[in-house]
C-alpha cells in the first residue's frame, strides 16, 4: 500500500523524544493521571461496593470491587492514551512546532505519527502496569492470566492513539476537543462495560455499548484479571486490532494533508 | 569581487519549473534556478511572493504540484531523507523544544540525523561554543532571548553537518547586535564552502551576504543575478532624492537624462550622469532640500515589485 511505503524504524527516534520529555514532566503529569483512576476505585469501589456487594457476571457472582476494579485500568488506559494524542500532541504540532522540527531532519511524517502512536502506546502500558500494581495490593488480579493486561493495553493504546491522532489531524483550535470528549469519551467512560455489566442496560442501548471500544478493552483486561475467558474475547481483539490500524492510517493520511499540504 | 561561483563547478541545488498550488491560487508558477556549490543565494521578496513556498519545496517540506528540484543530484520527491540528510534548516518561526535545556535540543535533534551520542556531544558543545551559548547549556528555552534563541536553532541546523544551509528570514525580529552576530556567522559558514540559501526581505542583509539574489514576485522570478550587477542594470549608480521641492526642479530634473520617480512628497532621480546632475542642481537649485546617495538593492526591489503594500 502506498501510504505505508515509507513506515520505519526512524520513528523509534520520536518516540524516544517523547519518552525524554515525559521523564522531565512525570513528577508532575504523572501524578494525577495515576491518581484519578485509583480514586474511582476508592470511592466507586467502597462507595457503591458497600450498597451492591456482589454482582452476576458470565454466570457467576462476582464481588463488586473485583468487576470493577478491570473498569478502571481500562479507563487508564484510554485516557493515558487518548489525551495524549488529542491534547498532547496538538500542543506539540500547533504550539510548539515539534513536527515541523523534526520533518526538517530525515524523518517524514509517517515516522512522526508511527512515533507519537508508539508512544501513546507505551504510556497505556505503563499506566496499566501501575494500576495493575495497585488493584493486586487491593487482592483483586487472578495469576499469572493478570499479566494479560499488558498486552492489552498496548493493543488498546494504539487503538486510542489512531482515534485520538485522527481527532487532532481535524481539529483547528484546542477548545474543540471538548466535542469529542462530551459525545465520545464520555459516555464511552460511563457506558462501556467500566462500572457495571452491560446486560444490565436496556436491550435497545446493549448494541450501542457493543460498539463502543472501551466496551472491548474492558472486557479483556477484566477476563484476565478474573481469570474467567469470554466468549466474546477474539471479536473484541479483532475490533481493537482492526480499528488501530484503520484509525492510525487515517490519522496519517489527515496528517500528511495537513502537514505538508 | 570574483564571484564565488567560479570556484567550484558542482551545482548544489537545481529547481526545474516548480509550481506550487493550493486549489485555485498558484503560489509559485513556475520557478527554475540553480544554486552552485558554495554560494550565497538569497530569495528576495515582498510578503506572499512565494519565496518561502520556493525554499520550502527544494528543502522537502512541501511536495511541488508540478516541476522537479534536486539537491546535489538527488531529487526531492523521490528520495526526501537523503535530501534532508544534507540539509540544514532554520525555519521563520522558533520550534525549540521548550521542554528540554539547550544542550538536550541538539543532542536530540541529532538523534534524528542518527548521529552517535558521543559524537552529538561533541558537536553540540563546540557549535553552542560557537554561537556564544557555551555558557547557557542548562537553560531552558523559554529563558533565552530571541536573539539567543535564533543563534541556537543556527547551532541546530548544523549538527548533521549540512552541505547545504536553508535560512527562512534568519534575522528577521532582531536587534542590530544579534542580525550582525548572525551574520557573522553565516559569513564565516560560507568561508568553509557551505552551500547557503536564504529569504529575506532585508535588502542589508542581501547585500551583505549573498553573491547572487533572486528576486521574486507573484510566484515568478523578476530578477537573478550579484547584487551590484542588478544594481548597475537596474538603476545605475546614483539616486538623488529631493523634497520640498518647486515644480521647477522637478521640470529641470525630467530634462535630464535618467528616469525621475514621484512618490507622496518626494521626489527620486535616477540620473544617466550622477556627478553631472549633482552639478547643475549645485549650480541651479543651490538651496534645494536634496541627498545624493548610492543607488541600492532597495531601489531595485521598489522598482520591479511597486511600492503598493501587500497583506
Amino acid at each position: 500500500m502506498d501510504l505505508l511505503r515509507n513506515i520505519s524504524w526512524r520513528a523509534t527516534r520520536v518516540w524516544r523524544r517523547n519518552i525524554d520529555v515525559f521523564l522531565v514532566t512525570l513528577p508532575i503529569e504523572g501524578l494525577p493521571t495515576i491518581l484519578e483512576p485509583i480514586l474511582y476505585l476508592l470511592a466507586f469501589g467502597m462507595g457503591l461496593g458497600s450498597l451492591i456487594g456482589t454482582l452476576h457476571y458470565q454466570g457467576r457472582v462476582v464481588d463488586y470491587l473485583h468487576f470493577l476494579a478491570p473498569g478502571t485500568v481500562a479507563v487508564s488506559i484510554l485516557f493515558w492514551s487518548y489525551l495524549e494524542m488529542t491534547y498532547a500532541s496538538y500542543i506539540r504540532m500547533y504550539y510548539q512546532k515539534t513536527f515541523d522540527a523534526i520533518l526538517a531532519t530525515p524523518l517524514l511524517v509517517e515516522d512522526v505519527i508511527l512515533g507519537e502512536m508508539l508512544f501513546a502506546a507505551t504510556k497505556s502500558l505503563l499506566a496499566a502496569t501501575v494500576m495493575l500494581g495497585v488493584i493486586s495490593a487491593f487482592g483483586l488480579v487472578s495469576w499469572p492470566t493478570g499479566l494479560l493486561v499488558l498486552p492489552i493495553a498496548v493493543l488498546g493504546g494504539f487503538f486510542f492513539a489512531g482515534v485520538g491522532l485522527t481527532i487532532t489531524s481535524m481539529v483547528t483550535n484546542i477548545s474543540h476537543f471538548t466535542v469529542p470528549m462530551s459525545l465520545f469519551v464520555l459516555p464511552m467512560f460511563t457506558f462501556g462495560g467500566t462500572f457495571f455489566p452491560l446486560d444490565v442496560l436496556p436491550t435497545w442501548a446493549q448494541p450501542i455499548a457493543w460498539c463502543l471500544p472501551l466496551t472491548h478493552v474492558s472486557l479483556l483486561v477484566r477476563s484476565a484479571t478474573l481469570g474467567m475467558p469470554h466468549p466474546m474475547i477474539p471479536y473484541s481483539i479483532a475490533y481493537l486490532a482492526i480499528g488501530a490500524v484503520v484509525f492510525g492510517i487515517l490519522a496519517l493520511h489527515r496528517m500528511k494533508r495537513r502537514l505538508v499540504p | 569581487m570574483m564571484s564565488r561561483e567560479s570556484r567550484s563547478n558542482e551545482v548544489a541545488i537545481v529547481a526545474r519549473d516548480l509550481v506550487k498550488s493550493y486549489g485555485e491560487t498558484e503560489a509559485v508558477r513556475g520557478v527554475s534556478f540553480q544554486v552552485g556549490a558554495g554560494e550565497v543565494v538569497g530569495f528576495l521578496g515582498p510578503n506572499g511572493a512565494g519565496k518561502t513556498t520556493t525554499v520550502r519545496m527544494v528543502s522537502c517540506f512541501l511536495p511541488p504540484s508540478s516541476g522537479s528540484a534536486e539537491v546535489f543530484g538527488i531529487d526531492v520527491r523521490t528520495r526526501p531523507r537523503e535530501v534532508k540528510a544534507m540539509l540544514g534548516i532554520c525555519p521563520q518561526e522558533d520550534n525549540l523544544d521548550p521542554d528540554f535545556d539547550v544542550l538536550k535540543n541538539l543532542l536530540v535533534y541529532a538523534r534524528y540525523f542518527d548521529i552517535p551520542p558521543d559524537v552529538a556531544k561533541k558537536r553540540a558543545l563546540e557549535l553552542l561554543d560557537a554561537v556564544s551559548l557555551g555558557d547557557r547549556l542548562k537553560s531552558k528555552v523559554d529563558a533565552l532571548s530571541g536573539g539567543m534563541k535564533r543563534r541556537l536553532i543556527l547551532a541546530r541546523a548544523l549538527v548533521n553537518e549540512p552541505r547545504v544551509l536553508i535560512l527562512d528570514e534568519p534575522t528577521t525580529g532582531l536587534d542590530p547586535q544579534a542580525r550582525h552576530s548572525i551574520w557573522t556567522r553565516i559569513r564565516a559558514l560560507r568561508d568553509t564552502g557551505v552551500t547557503v540559501l536564504l529569504t529575506t526581505h532585508y535588502m542589508e542583509e542581501a547585500t551583505q551576504l549573498c553573491d547572487r539574489v533572486i528576486l521574486v514576485d507573484h510566484g515568478k522570478i523578476l530578477l537573478d543575478g550579484a547584487p551590484t550587477e542588478l544594481i548597475a542594470q537596474e538603476i545605475g549608480h546614483t539616486v538623488i532624492e529631493a523634497w520640498n521641492h518647486t515644480p521647477e526642479f522637478t521640470a529641470a530634473a525630467r530634462a535630464l537624462p535618467g528616469r525621475l520617480e514621484e512618490i507622496g512628497d518626494r521626489l527620486f532621480f535616477y540620473p544617466e550622469d550622477g556627478e553631472g546632475a549633482e552639478r547643475f542642481f549645485d549650480e541651479r537649485f543651490p538651496d534645494q532640500e536634496r541627498q545624493i546617495r548610492r543607488a541600492t538593492l532597495e531601489d531595485v526591489f521598489l522598482k520591479r515589485t511597486g511600492r503598493a503594500l501587500r497583506n
